[in-house]
């Protein structure tokens, strides 16, 4: 239960951790290692070299512009979840935090880091295909952006090159009014959801749904953004028909995963209960018209 | 061997000491300083038993590197306890409501509250759930443990009143 031996790397800025990252064999990112350690611990992952991004300041930020909000990849869990800035423009990511993991797990786990680690079940990529997250990857030889429908390559594992790193994510920010709600039902809370669903929806002044953006993580490697729908849905009253109409369409969803403790149709199931509620809470905290 | 000298305040005393890049901080802390007050229990952080705070922030010990406690301060479960040496309110508190059997999980749970207890001395009985959520206890069924936060959250308030009411002489 001990890692194996390494060379540890510790860069103090971007552009000297790019470097260890473009030059060293076997190399591995280590940002707030809730997910890396674990898997060291246990000889999951024997990486030659070590490269702590926690002293590279410029990766720990949370910026906002009219369009968008901005997190670097580095800033921790804890510093979003309580962050008056995200509160106010995206509320989405605080409901979302409150079901993700433990107050020590995210005093030291980062946005980034999740990401990275893209476990099927997390919160954090399914509230960033939410809200049409951008994700910002750097090397030595430029940066480029990744929209989060693109970013899974595969079941726990980022479309990126072994010489990049992610630096951050951009936010689309939701009109002032809109509603949003993040559930998830989890065996205990704070663990990964068995399946989680994010909401957000904007409502004209008659309570139609002029906009809708439905994400769903625990049933496929990356999470499920329910496209059909939410351009089906728009025009349609905020109410019991719409609810039952896309609970009709999470029926359709094919490919469903499964494992030893939950059967693809027991994930159908929570995936229908749960949408329901959120949309039902979505619609509720949606103000009319906006501001 | 990968090593390097790490410099950090444990307990308020200060040391210097090369330590081996792929060891843990509980392991440093256990090993190299012989503070076996934090206790070992999953090393892949899940039980919470090895929950210390470095630089007044709750942490999993097994999951931070002890290089990456250089230029820190932590405490550990041998540093709750008050300068003169008498256990602090929360640790009363716990001997009074009968909040441990074993003592395993016992660390985790007193470093975690104690952070708690910091930024809100007023906690609701939900929010103290809430904040042991990560820390596993196989005794007491929690009851004790939440009978605990309170009853000290309670004195500590009091405490607090008072000092704030009282008369400047």
């Amino acid at each position: 239960m001990k890692p194996a031996q390494f060379k540890y790397h510790l860069p103090s800025t971007l552009d000297e951790a790019l470097e260890l990252l473009g030059t060293l064999e076997n190399a591995k990112i280590l940002a707030g290692g809730q997910s890396l350690l674990p898997m060291m611990n246990f000889r999951f992952v024997m990486p030659d070299h070590l490269i702590d991004l926690n002293m590279v300041s410029e990766l720990q930020c949370i910026e906002v512009n009219p369009v968008s909000i901005r997190i670097g990849a580095m800033t921790r869990q804890h510093a979003i979840h309580v962050s008056p800035i995200v509160r106010q423009f995206t509320p989405l990511v605080v409901e979302a935090y409150d079901n993700v993991s433990h107050r020590q797990i995210r005093n030291r786990g980062t946005y980034g880091g999740s990401l990275c680690h893209l476990d099927p079940s997390s919160e954090q990529p399914c509230f960033t295909a939410a809200l049409d997250g951008v994700i910002v990857v750097a090397s030595r030889r430029g940066n480029r952006e990744i929209p989060i429908a693109e970013w899974a390559a595969m079941y726990m594992t980022p479309s990126i090159e072994t010489d990049e790193l992610m630096t951050g994510v951009r936010l689309a920010i939701w009109p002032p009014g809109h509603g949003w709600c993040f559930e998830e039902y989890a065996r205990r809370h704070g663990d990964y959801a068995i399946v989680g669903v994010a909401v957000l929806v904007l409502l004209n002044e008659a309570r139609h749904i002029k906009r809708l953006s439905v994400a769903i993580c625990g049933i496929d490697a990356a999470p499920v953004r329910l496209t059909r729908a939410e351009e089906e849905l728009v025009g349609h009253e905020a109410g019991d028909e719409a609810i039952n109409r896309i609970c009709e369409i999470t029926k359709t969803i094919e490919n469903v995963m499964e494992d030893a403790h939950h059967s693809a149709d027991y994930r159908r199931h929570l995936m229908q209960v749960l949408t329901g509620r959120a949309m039902r809470k979505a619609f509720d905290r949606a103000i009319p018209g906006g501001f | 061997m990968d090593s390097k000298v790490i410099s950090l305040v444990v307990n308020g005393q200060h040391f210097e000491k090369e330590v081996e890049t792929r060891h843990s901080l509980g392991d440093f802390l256990r090993n190299d300083l012989g503070l076996t007050g934090t206790h070992y229990g999953c090393e892949h952080g899940v039980c919470g038993a090895c929950t210390v705070l470095v630089d007044g922030c709750s942490v999993r010990s097994c999951l931070m590197l002890a290089v990456q406690s250089d230029k820190t301060a932590v405490t550990t479960i041998e540093g709750l306890a008050n300068e003169d040496g008498s256990l602090s309110e929360l640790q009363l508190a716990f001997r009074e409501c009968h909040s441990l059997q074993c003592g395993f999980c016992t660390p985790g749970m007193l470093t975690t509250l104690t952070e708690l207890l910091r930024e809100n001395m007023n906690p609701t009985e939900a929010e103290v759930r809430e904040r042991i959520n990560g820390n596993l206890c196989r005794c007491t069924g929690y009851q004790p443990i939440i009978d605990a936060a309170l009853l000290a959250a309670s004195r500590l308030l009091d405490k607090h009143r008072a000092a704030v009411t009282a008369p400047r002489s």
